[in-house]
């Protein structure tokens, strides 16, 4: 299973599939990471962790540990 | 009638701009209820309506407070329209708002933001062809160039009087015929005109309409599972995409975006830079210096603005409080009440108002960069290192404040998002030594044989105590709070609208001036109450009958409890503990008085009577350990009490700092003492193994929530 932790800084990939349960998830969907949506992995914070990516237009950043629930293509 | 408009809109859309424009000055502040979240309402200017600015929020799911506060607001008291904001630059996520609020099923209108960047940038948007497609009224406006706000106002008017419910936005075949379902099941039992928002949520399987209809969802599921197969897809998801998938058909046919510039925008280009791999962390230094020492610092060579503006000011009350007591000694004002005025109320609250000018200084620079956007930065950067000690990035600047002065530094925990990690920051930050124990510090290292040490013992202690607190409080289930993740829009940056700016420090300084007049005020004619009267209620003579006094009385008995920390049975420590909760400079004052007989005593003459009084270093270090960590000020009380919102929880907060302060000094004491041979009690150290086994104890448990937090993150 590719995730979106799989996909180095600067590439893209679309959206398969969600993981992980609860509230956390649901945020993830309202922030409008959801099936078939285009994200861009822009950079890295210094220390390696959090991750920034482009999705619909603006920036959001979020850990490896929830990157790894969104799984792509 | 006064008709209630409720403002909703996303985190970083210009609600805040929009709601000043609407209301002017008209503005009250509170706390909605149960959280620490600012309620703001006031009265739309020119019209018989009242405006409910709810929080910022993405969605309405209840995945943060702020969601669960406004959806119970909308749900419970039911506004007669709501003015939903979307930032137009950012359209696709804000509209997802929108299309929840229109499942309300309450009259609303769309003020569409921002428009003046948008056609800055060469975009275009035909806004009648999103209203004609959601049939509502979407006003497309400017709230910080003031444009089409009267336009706004007339639309919702318009909409409130009319009490025109905006249509349903209608999704495929198979998801109308589930949430069809879902209404005749939720018919009667929740309010009719939200059903359609409750159907959605009881597809999503919402825990909070799960738990206020019970059973519902079971007799809908073989309905939900026929959708969920045939979108090979969990039902939530569904409905998420389902609701991206109409807004990106409306938002493509709507806008007409200008090319690009290659190199990104000129926010991505700064950001490029700000959050760069390699000087991205130099630059946060180098950010952080610049804050210190333009508010904070203090030293021989070099004094920071903030630092000279409250000097300044010290020294303008002091002569205030000195003509005021001249002109007492003239006019033969009796002895008790000049004695309140001056060397109560006066040296109260004027050591707390003293701050004022630090603090003005302190949050113009914090409110600029979290303008500026820069503080969602640092929280993107810091956030590796402080996920350590479960807490994230944004819990760093309380931290810093807090060694300038504990209240601004309480109060600025509160941009922090995640309601458990404000709570916790705002406990801690007072461990952090603020510039009020700067006396106490100097007077320790004196007495200990001026041993630059104690410095670097009380910094460091007090960062261990954050980390120490992190940990294990999170363990306890009121702080354990929702699973915080680190999701989090990292807005472009943008110049700072000097009208925000200002209105930000305003909002702050006058919280902070209204505690000095209040709490402090109340506090410091208590304490001086104490040191003045015996139970009797005859004046004394401080600088000679002290020890007849109520404090000296009552430090007597507590006395008691700081045997085992060295102190033996000394009131006048235990009275200096009290008059410090008023402000910590008084710990080394009311010494002065009582060892030394002058509260004007020089901090080198107390360290002296300090050493004599306690006999050996390890005691001293003890009695420094608990002063330097335990309650702070009033003032910062109050603070706490601001963030925490009961005074149950403040009062809990109090007693864990006092409570981990004795621990730290009796262990110090116990440990410290055995290495340089002072005689210890068999109870001290009973007690100090008894205080290493909790600690240790609370420090490795198995955090009972920490399995929820992950499985959930």
């Amino acid at each position: 299973m590719t995730t979106l932790n799989d996909i180095p800084v600067g590439g893209t990939a679309i959206v398969k599939k969600l993981h992980g349960e609860g509230p956390v998830r649901r945020h993830i969907m309202d922030m409008g990471i959801t099936k078939g949506v285009r994200i861009q992995v822009c950079k890295m914070a210094p220390l390696g962790d959090p991750i920034e990516i482009t999705v619909r237009g603006y920036q959001l950043t979020l850990r490896k540990a929830d990157a790894k629930q969104i799984e792509v293509e | 009638m006064t008709l209630t408009i409720a403002l909703a809109g996303n985190p970083n859309c210009g609600k805040t701009t929009l709601f000043n424009a609407l209301t002017g000055s008209s503005q009250r502040v509170g706390n909605w209820p149960g959280v620490t979240i600012d309620k703001k309402v006031g009265r739309i200017r020119g019209c018989d309506a009242e405006l409910v600015d709810l929080p910022g929020i993405y969605s309405l799911s209840p995945y943060s407070p702020e969601e669960i506060v406004s959806r119970n607001y909308i749900v419970n008291e039911k506004p007669d329209a709501i003015i939903n904001i979307v930032d137009a630059t950012n359209l696709e996520r804000n509209l997802y708002l929108s299309l929840q609020i229109i499942d309300m099923g309450i009259p609303m209108v769309i003020a569409m933001n921002m428009m003046d960047e948008v056609e800055k940038a060469g975009d275009h948007i035909d806004s009648d062809l999103i209203a004609k497609s959601f049939g509502i009224s979407v006003i497309p406006i400017s709230a910080a160039k003031k444009e089409n706000i009267d336009k706004l106002v007339g639309a919702i008017m318009d909409a409130a009087t009319s009490r025109k419910v905006p249509p349903h936005v209608i999704y495929d075949d198979t998801i109308e015929s589930t949430a069809q379902e879902a209404e005749n099941a939720l018919k009667g039992k929740v309010p009719e005109e939200n059903i359609r928002f409750y159907a959605f949520k009881l597809i999503d399987d919402d825990p909070l309409v799960n738990e206020s209809v019970p059973g519902a969802r079971e007799s809908i599921m073989g309905s939900i599972r026929r959708m969920e197969e045939e979108y090979d897809d969990s039902a939530d998801s569904i409905i998420a995409d389902s609701r991206y998938r109409k807004i990106t058909e409306v938002v493509d046919a709507a806008v007409k975006r200008a090319p690009r510039d290659e190199r990104g925008s000129l926010s991505d280009r700064v950001d490029r830079i700000v959050t760069h791999r390699i000087i991205g962390i130099p630059i946060f230094i180098v950010v952080i210096a610049m804050v210190y020492f333009l508010a904070l610092y203090d030293g021989e060579s070099f004094t920071s603005p903030g630092a000279w503006a409250t000097g300044c000011f010290n020294d303008w009350f002091a002569e205030m409080s000195a003509d005021l007591s001249e002109w007492c000694d003239e006019n033969d004002v009796s002895e008790i009440t000049s004695g309140i005025l001056i060397d109560g109320i006066m040296a109260g609250v004027g050591a707390v108002l003293g701050f004022l000018p630090q603090i003005a200084i302190m949050f113009t620079l914090l409110i600029i960069l979290e303008e500026v956007g820069y503080m969602a930065r640092v929280a993107f950067v810091m956030d590796r290192i402080f996920r350590y000690f479960n807490l994230s990035g944004k819990s760093f600047i309380p931290l810093l404040v807090g060694t300038g002065c504990g209240v601004p530094g309480v109060m600025s925990a509160r941009t922090i998002e995640s309601e458990s990690d404000r709570r916790i920051t705002a406990m801690t930050v007072t461990f952090m030594p603020c510039s009020a124990k700067l006396p106490i510090i100097s007077a320790i290292a004196g007495a200990l044989a001026g041993n630059m040490w104690v410095a670097v013992y009380a910094y460091f202690m007090g960062i261990v105590l954050v980390i120490f607190s992190g940990i294990i409080l999170k363990k306890f289930k009121r702080l354990a709070g929702n699973p915080a993740p680190f999701i989090m829009e990292l807005p472009p940056y943008h110049i700072p609208k000097l009208y925000g700016v200002l209105k930000g420090i305003f909002d702050r300084c006058w919280a902070f001036v209204k505690k000095a007049f209040t709490v402090v005020l109340l506090a410091s004619v208590i304490i001086w109450f104490l040191c003045h009267f015996d139970f009797a209620l005859n004046y004394l003579d401080p600088e000679t009958e002290m020890e007849d006094s109520i404090l000296a009385t009552l430090g007597g008995y507590i006395a008691y409890i700081f045997i085992p920390l060295g102190w033996e049975n000394h009131w006048e420590l235990a009275a200096s503990t009290i008059t410090g909760l008023m402000a910590k400079e008084n710990i080394v004052a009311t010494l002065g008085v009582v060892l030394v007989g002058d509260s004007e005593a020089t901090i080198s003459s107390v360290s002296d009577a300090l050493a004599v009084m306690l006999g050996n270093e390890a005691a001293i270090l003890s009695f420094f350990s608990f002063n330097i960590f335990c309650a702070p000020c009033v003032a910062a009380i109050g603070a706490i009490h601001r963030e925490l919102d009961t005074w149950g929880a403040t009062g809990l907060a109090v007693l864990y700092q006092c409570t981990v302060s004795y621990c730290i000094a009796i262990i110090v004491y116990a440990v410290y003492g055995t290495i340089i041979g002072v005689d210890i009690d068999w109870y001290t150290y009973a007690l100090a193994a008894v205080d290493v086994v909790i600690l240790a104890y609370l420090l490795v448990a198995k955090d009972p929530f920490r399995q929820k937090r992950e499985a959930k993150a």
